[in-house]
């Protein structure tokens, strides 16, 4: 699949957004309102930018608000009504947390709950494919969960420790989740390795219907020029590029991060290391997120010599 | 609306008969004619006379070589040429909306811009409220959609609703324009809710087919698979070099030596 940055930008920014908002509803950051706002206002940035960013590969963005309309069936329609609700109680819960320095438990836990089921909507937009077997699993939208998880309990530990207090239980949080995340991850990955479309039993002889006559190849394509479905679903990367990706993924995604949250852990400082971590995570992430989509095979490339 | 409606009544679309395509084209570009004046916005080209043109079409033929793994499929010495010398066979493909029934490019659509109908199961777009993110070409294992880059909407075979119940048409003329078009006759329409439509025989007899069951979209449109070739197995390619090369009589004859002694 093509790796479009919007997507790209908007399943990462809005995934750490989400995530720091669950971290924050748990009672994550100081409570006064100066930490409230630095904390709110960051998360609103995320997934605002992410969200925008969304829209930017829409055909149509005017018409975007039709896209909450369809909550029964589509994911992505889901995705969209759950963050709106989402921002839209968050914003209840900030002006509260900095206006009067309340931090109303109850709507807390809602509001993380929220967060995590809008993550997870985000994650069966593409889970839910059935042409794209190496989404299609439970582990796609579990990896996305942790990750907004550890990045956002990341972010929380940031904060609290530039504001000078309590960042000791994000702290944790966020080694543990980043730890289990990438653990994650790699079964992903293991798993992706081995499910191609020949291994759900798709090949050029089912996609044409041809395989009982014998081995079908492409001959001749139908056009002479690359069209949307082939810049859109039969995207190519080379194998040596995905290795150099994926070890520049885990390192500043992953290894970085969890040294800067050993030391600051033992020191008990370091705001400026955590600040260093979390630009690394985002681009890590964004490598992550890069070759989730890059690497992905469509059953549509089977019509154009791919099997 | 983008839950799938649970019975339709009529069951409308297309037999492709693989054994009869000749891969000339006509129904891509008699669809294109139609469909570009026609239902929704046009069918746009960007740079259509330049070094890479590209469109949105609803229909495409794809053309494949089937090596034969067992004796079924015997050959013509073209294709043993083009398979290296081995049992092979060429196979026009036509493609186009196969118009599901489980239709998942429906479902995942987030605006109830695509919506299959519950009278002949036709699956259309409503280009009015399509914001064009194209998840529905992601969702769909044929690639039977194609996302219009002049309009931001996503385009589609339409099974041209806007002739099959057309009135201000001649009565010949209320067919798809693909398979009124096609010369020799691979493409036929029809209703196969209908156990003794024309349709519904013809896959019946000639064993029709679905592409990609394993995706479980249960497509209504359906593909005749090619019939055994009747011609014996040739040994081996002929000669084609040889056969293009002019007999050499008389002067040209002498002449043609006389230049091969030369050197
Ligand atoms: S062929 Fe593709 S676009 Fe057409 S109904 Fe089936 S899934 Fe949808
Ligand atoms: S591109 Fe249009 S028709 Fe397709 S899923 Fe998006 S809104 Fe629906
Ligand atoms: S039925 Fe109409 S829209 Fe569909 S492929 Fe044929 S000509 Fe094109």
């Amino acid at each position: 699949m093509h790796p479009a940055s919007s997507i790209i930008v908007f399943t990462t920014l809005s995934g750490m957004g989400f995530g720091l908002i669950a971290m924050l509803g748990l009672g994550a950051a100081p409570s006064d309102g100066t930490a409230g706002l630095v904390a709110c206002a960051l998360a609103f940035i995320l997934t605002g930018i992410g969200l925008a960013s969304s829209t930017f590969h829409l055909g149509h963005p005017e018409r975007a608000w039709r896209a909450l309309t369809q909550w029964r069936s589509s994911w992505l329609s889901r995705e969209g009504v759950l963050a709106v609700v989402t921002l839209g109680l968050f914003a209840i819960y900030a002006a509260l947390w900095v206006f009067a320095a309340d931090r109303v438990a109850i709507v807390g836990i809602l509001l993380t709950l929220l967060s995590l089921v809008t993550v997870y909507a985000t994650a069966m937009i593409y889970g839910s494919l059935k042409t794209v077997p190496r989404w299609r699993t439970g582990l796609t939208p579990l990896c996305y969960l942790l990750f907004a998880g550890a990045g956002g309990a990341l972010l929380a530990a940031t904060v609290s420790s530039l504001m000078g207090s309590g960042a000791q239980s994000s702290l944790y949080a966020a080694l543990i989740l980043m730890v289990i995340a990438w653990a994650a991850k790699f079964v992903w990955w293991s798993r992706a390795d081995r499910t191609t479309l020949a291994s759900i039993g798709s090949s050029p002889e089912t996609a044409t219907g041809l395989g009982s006559i014998g081995k079908v190849r492409l001959l001749e394509a139908p056009h002479s020029s690359p069209n949307y479905l082939m810049k859109e679903m039969v995207y190519r990367v080379g194998r040596k590029h995905v290795q150099k990706l994926r070890l520049l993924a885990v390192v500043l995604g992953g290894a970085v991060p969890v040294l800067a949250l050993l030391v600051a852990a033992v020191s008990g400082g370091g705001a400026g290391l955590l600040v260093i971590a979390v630009l690394s995570h985002l681009i890590g992430m964004m490598a992550e997120r890069w070759l989730f989509f890059a690497e992905a095979e469509h059953a549509v490339s089977l019509y154009y010599g791919h099997r | 609306m983008t839950s799938l409606p649970t019975h339709t009544d009529k069951s409308l679309g297309l037999v492709i008969d693989l054994d009869i395509c000749v891969g000339c084209h006509a129904c891509v570009v008699n669809c294109k004619e139609w469909n570009t004046g026609g239902y929704g916005a046009p069918l746009s080209d960007q740079n259509p006379y330049g070094a890479d043109p590209v469109g949105s079409w609803l229909n495409r033929i794809h053309t494949f070589e089937v090596e034969a793994t067992d004796g079924s499929g015997c050959s013509s010495s073209e294709a043993q040429i083009l398979s290296n010398g081995k049992d092979a066979r060429v196979v026009h493909f036509p493609k186009s909306c196969l118009h599901c029934d489980d239709a998942p490019c429906v479902t995942v659509c987030p605006t109830g811009a695509s919506y299959k109908r519950s009278e002949d199961g036709i699956v259309l777009v409503n280009e009015d409220w399509c914001i064009g993110c194209g998840l529905c070409a992601w969702s769909c294992p044929y690639g039977a959609r194609e996302m219009d880059a002049a309009e931001g909407v996503m385009k589609k075979c339409t099974l041209c609703v806007d002739r099959i119940y057309n009135e201000n048409i001649p009565e010949e003329d209320r067919e798809p324009a693909c398979v009124r078009t096609c010369p020799a006759n691979a493409r036929h329409f029809g209703d196969f809710s209908d156990p003794n439509s024309d349709v519904s025989v013809m896959v019946a007899e000639r064993g029709g087919m679905d592409l990609m069951p394993e995706q479980g979209t249960k497509p209504v449109n359906k593909y005749l698979p090619p019939r055994p070739k009747s011609r014996p197995v040739q040994s081996a390619p002929s000669d084609l070099v040889a056969l293009a090369e002019p007999e050499a009589k008389g002067f040209l004859g002498w002449l043609d030596s006389a230049l091969e002694k030369m050197g």
